[in-house]
């Protein structure tokens, strides 16, 4: 059987060659001007660009936000769903995952016509409500499915020991599904601070977040500065992910 | 009591979450080329989707079917590549298992825009002009590690004896993989399977960066362009309607037939 | 035994898992139409022996021979055996008809004719009727039918059953017992079973291998291993056990408990260090102390069931455990009688520590790979090779590992009326032994100290 090991050759190399290599080269181009001699300009000119910096502060302000309001809706949904007293249902929960399986730039652009016909002004307001409706089931199910899964004796354990329903709740059951809280910060901040086109359709073109100045200097062969922005963006996911026990995995399945 | 308000919270964000797209089915039934504006009951719009007689650009047909045919490629080689990949990972001890371990992970946690930019580098530094074969190939990469994760608890969680006692019935290292091993890792590679074709669906980002300039389209990508050049195709309202009415059948049948076996398991 | 009746022979076999010893030198034979049951403590390596003999894994050196052919080498398919594993391992996307038939289909035997043994084996199990029923709907003792049958469906020259009643619970456990005995008598050929319940191996068993450690400790009927236990390991594992120190005075007389006992045992020479094991049921016990041999007081005792338990104090200050029908009074003053054969004598293995060591200067000597402080010495040079010897009730145990010279786990540990006898593995994987009046249990971490004076140091003997 150990033999076996060597079916994952294939992918090994598929890994390295469409992954390992991808991302190196990122380091690369960021570090090269555009004749491939070594440089920090790429870099120099994002801090010099007032634009650039401007944009990367508003959008990981908009992400923090978005994130902090996917907890505040999210968490108490969560756990009304994870509540068997509360909800007996379990198609509820197939409900709020759904939209999860829907095309992104589908339900945004509902979103910004949902907008426009009730006369709402499309601006940074509209941004974070539509935000906040494309990514709050990325915050539900992942607290959902660890609430769900929490052992009731740990609730009674407390009980027993004197605590009250609230002091249960916060100092028992609060910091056991902070996991889940976690991997729904990792699914919800990483892709709000990497988005394009969403924050397009939201404000009418208004306002510009990081993703679609990474876009923009792409698709106008300003490579080596997309690199360079880029790379910032990894640092900043790689910052975030430092937030994650690695060896708790709480998102499961959904089919 | 408090279990009332708990339901209001509960129903009163389902029907804002939903808003939107009951918004879009409800003017799916209306000719008005402008969203909002009711001008009467008309299925013609779903007449003109299924005829593909279109108002304005008349490409939304191809993109459906780009879509389709590459989200099917992709995830079919995603499946055998992942399941392949999962058995021989499964087999691997130590350094070399969590290095790819980590790999695999990457995709996963990478941001859609950063796969996409990073492939797209890839493809200009070995100067493979972008198209069809590149945008297959990046969905494939990042459809892959779901299929691995699908497949692998699968071989953790099965006794390692039921390959053995294959084995020990006179089955041949073959016959045991596909007459065995298979048919047990098959709930894990359907889903797998699920999962990458929806992901692959879904896709934006890095079928943008990879498409090339041959004006390749998928449905993504359809409605980025044509909602930046203003307007949403009236078409695409029945469209959307017609995708959220069939994921909506498909994961509550999945999911009620989850609970209905889960409930058998426990008598 | 005619050379031919033998069905199995393993040769020297050695395995090892990295740098533990799984396998250490084991040979036996096993002969055609035998119940032979391997049986320890989990970790002993008798499942692994057992995979072997099935073809999953390789051993390190040494051969397995069946029906004189050496099949060391050959995959397990292609093995005239099959095996009944722990958990079954049925096929859950087979029926219970498709996983008995799985072994013929490979065979390409005629469907009908696999269909008549299918039923003959469900006949066998008593599970007619289940053809159809989903394997994942079945209880644990019906599903260790299914898998009985689907292994003895392709009839196998020798069965394998790998603790395959681990999972059932106590009363089906005995059912079933009573039905792989009636199985083994109706097919004639060869099982070969493995476990760690005592119970069950002295129940089923012609013959019954003891392991421990990855080496074979005893080979024998059920009655031999009983009565007449080899070592203080055996004589523990297999039932309820009084182990003691004795002293073999000449033959067939023998001290322990601080008295002399008459015993039919001979041949150990006058004045020699043994292990004595009394069963607790041969020890006669009643209310009058004359007439017997030595006396004691009772300090509990507990209704088992069918006899009372006992433990009492003798007069010489050693514990005892006492089975009896009669129930005697805590606090009570009684008689012990025990009859010479009920005394089983067996040689010590060993009486003193002993291990190589190196002198590192004239007041260190360096052994278990750590340097001890011993008595000033010139006798030997610095860098000489030495045999060091430390007697079992020197050696110190403390609760801090890191407190010791050199830290370990207790291994295994024997009561012996007075004292308990605990076998240490050090972190380096040596074994030392202790004799020790504390109370330690299995798997304690230990700091271990030797007093100077109390290292004995020796030239190597060459």
């Amino acid at each position: 059987m150990s033999k076996r090991s060597t079916w994952a050759l294939p992918y090994a190399i598929f890994l390295v060659l469409f992954v390992a290599l991808p991302l190196i080269l990122i380091m690369v181009y960021a570090f090269q001007d555009g004749a491939g001699n070594f440089t920090f300009g790429n870099f120099a000119k994002f801090f010099r660009d007032t634009d650039a910096i401007n944009t990367f502060a508003l959008s990981l302000e908009v992400a923090i936000e978005n994130t902090a309001l996917c907890i505040l809706l999210g968490y108490p949904a969560a756990w009304i769903l994870a509540n068997k007293k509360l909800n007996k249902s379990a198609v509820t929960i197939v409900l709020f995952i759904m939209p999860m399986w829907i095309n992104a730039l589908m339900r945004t652009l509902a979103t910004a016509e949902l907008f426009h016909m009730l006369g709402i002004q499309l601006g940074k307001g509209t941004l974070i409500v539509g935000m906040v409706y494309d990514y709050l089931p990325f915050m539900i199910y992942p607290i959902y499915n660890i609430l769900d899964r929490m052992d009731k004796s740990y609730a009674e354990a407390a009980a027993d020991l004197g605590a009250t329903p609230w002091q249960v709740f916060w100092k028992v059951q609060v910091p056991l599904s902070m996991p889940g809280v976690i991997s729904g910060v990792m699914m919800v901040f990483m892709p709000t601070v990497s988005t394009f086109a969403i924050s397009e359709f939201l404000t009418n073109n208004k306002i510009k977040l990081f993703g679609t100045i990474i876009q923009e200097n792409i698709n106008s062969s300003m490579w080596n500065y997309g690199a360079a922005l880029s790379l910032v963006m990894l640092v900043i996911i790689g910052i975030t992910s430092l937030l994650q026990d690695n060896k708790k995995e709480v998102s499961g399945g959904i089919v | 009591m408090k279990k009332f308000f708990a339901q209001c919270y509960i129903w009163l964000l389902l029907i804002v979450l939903y808003a939107p797209i009951v918004f879009i089915a409800v003017f799916s039934f209306t000719e008005s080329k402008v969203l909002g504006n009711w001008t009467g009951f008309s299925t013609k719009l779903y007449e003109n989707l299924f005829t593909g007689n279109m108002q304005g650009t008349g490409s939304l047909m191809t993109a459906i079917q780009n879509t389709v045919i590459i989200a099917l490629i992709a995830a079919c080689v995603s499946t055998i590549l992942g399941t392949v990949a999962a058995i021989g990972i499964h087999n691997m001890r130590g350094k070399a298992k969590q290095a790819i371990s980590l790999l695999n992970n990457i995709p996963m946690l990478n941001p859609d825009i950063i796969t996409g930019v990073s492939l797209f580098l890839l493809f200009v530094f070995l100067h493979i002009s972008q198209g069809y074969v590149t945008v297959v190939l990046a969905h494939i990469t990042f459809c892959t590690p779901y299929v691995v994760l699908s497949v692998l608890p699968r071989l953790t969680q099965m006794n390692p004896n039921i390959y053995e006692a294959a084995l020990d019935l006179g089955a041949t290292p073959f016959v045991a993989l596909r007459k065995v091993l298979l048919p047990m890792l098959k709930p894990g590679m359907i889903s797998g399977f699920i999962l990458a074709f929806t992901m692959s669906l879904d896709d934006f980002a890095v079928t943008f960066f990879t498409r090339g300039t041959i004006g390749l389209d998928t449905l993504s990508t359809y409605i980025y362009t044509d909602a930046r050049k203003g307007g949403l195709t009236p078409e695409l309202r029945p469209m959307i309607t017609i995708m959220f009415v069939g994921i909506l059948i498909l994961l509550i049948t999945i999911n009620l037939r989850k609970i209905r076996n889960s409930k058998t398991d426990r008598e | 035994m005619k050379a031919s009746d033998k069905i199995i022979e393993f040769k020297n076999i050695q395995k090892g898992f990295g740098d533990k010893v799984v396998l250490d030198d084991i040979s036996f034979y096993v002969n055609k139409g035998e119940f032979l049951t391997l049986l320890g403590p989990s970790g002993c390596g008798k499942t692994t022996l057992l995979r072997l003999l099935a073809g999953f894994g390789n051993t390190d050196s040494g051969e397995i021979l069946i029906n004189g052919e050496n099949i060391t080498n050959v995959p397990p398919h292609e093995r005239p055996v099959n095996t009944v594993f722990q958990r079954y391992a049925l096929f859950p996307h087979l029926d219970v008809y498709e996983n008995i038939a799985f072994g013929l289909k490979l065979q390409k035997v005629p469907t009908d004719e696999i269909d008549k043994k299918v039923r003959r084996v469900l006949k066998m199990v008593s599970m007619t009727d289940y053809e159809d029923r989903d394997v994942e709907s079945l209880s644990g003792g019906q599903q260790q039918r299914v898998a009985i049958a689907r292994a003895i469906v392709n009839q196998p020259k020798v069965l394998l059953l790998d603790e395959p009643l681990a999972a059932l619970d106590l009363k089906m456990r005995k059912d079933m017992q009573i039905e792989l005995k009636e199985m083994h008598r109706k097919l004639g050929i060869t099982f070969i079973y493995v476990t760690h319940d005592q119970e069950e191996a002295l129940t089923l068993s012609d013959t019954i291998v003891v392991m421990n450690e990855g080496k074979i400790q005893q080979i024998g009927t059920p009655t031999d291993i009983y009565n007449e236990p080899q070592n203080a390991f055996v004589a523990d594992f297999i039932g309820e056990s009084n182990i003691l120190n004795g002293k073999m005075l000449k033959d067939k007389v023998v001290e322990f408990v601080g008295h002399e006992f008459e015993c039919v045992d001979e041949g150990f020479g006058e004045n020699v260090d043994v292990d004595v094991v009394v069963r607790p049921e041969d020890i006669y016990i009643m209310n009058r102390t004359e007439g017997a041999q030595f006396t004691a007081r009772v300090k509990s005792c507990t209704f088992k069931g069918v006899h009372y338990e006992m433990f009492v104090d003798t007069d010489k200050g050693y514990e005892l455990m006492i089975q009896d029908y009669n129930a005697f009074e805590p606090g009570s003053e009684v008689g012990l009688l025990i009859r010479p054969a009920d005394i089983q004598v067996m040689k010590k293995e060993r009486v003193i520590n002993r291990f190589e060591g190196e002198i590192v200067d004239e007041t260190h000597v360096k052994f278990l790979e750590e340097v001890f402080e011993c008595k000033p010495q010139d006798k030997f040079e610095v860098g000489e090779k030495v045999n060091v010897e430390v007697r079992f009730s020197r050696v110190e145990l403390i609760d801090h590992p890191e407190e010791g010279i050199l830290s370990g786990e207790v291994h295994f540990l024997l009561y012996k009326g007075d004292h308990y006898h605990l076998t240490i593995r050090t972190d380096y994987g040596d074994k030392l032994w202790v004799d020790t009046n504390d109370i330690w249990d299995k798997g304690d971490l230990v700091g271990i100290n030797i007093a100077p004076k109390d290292i004995k140091i020796s030239k190597r003997d060459e």
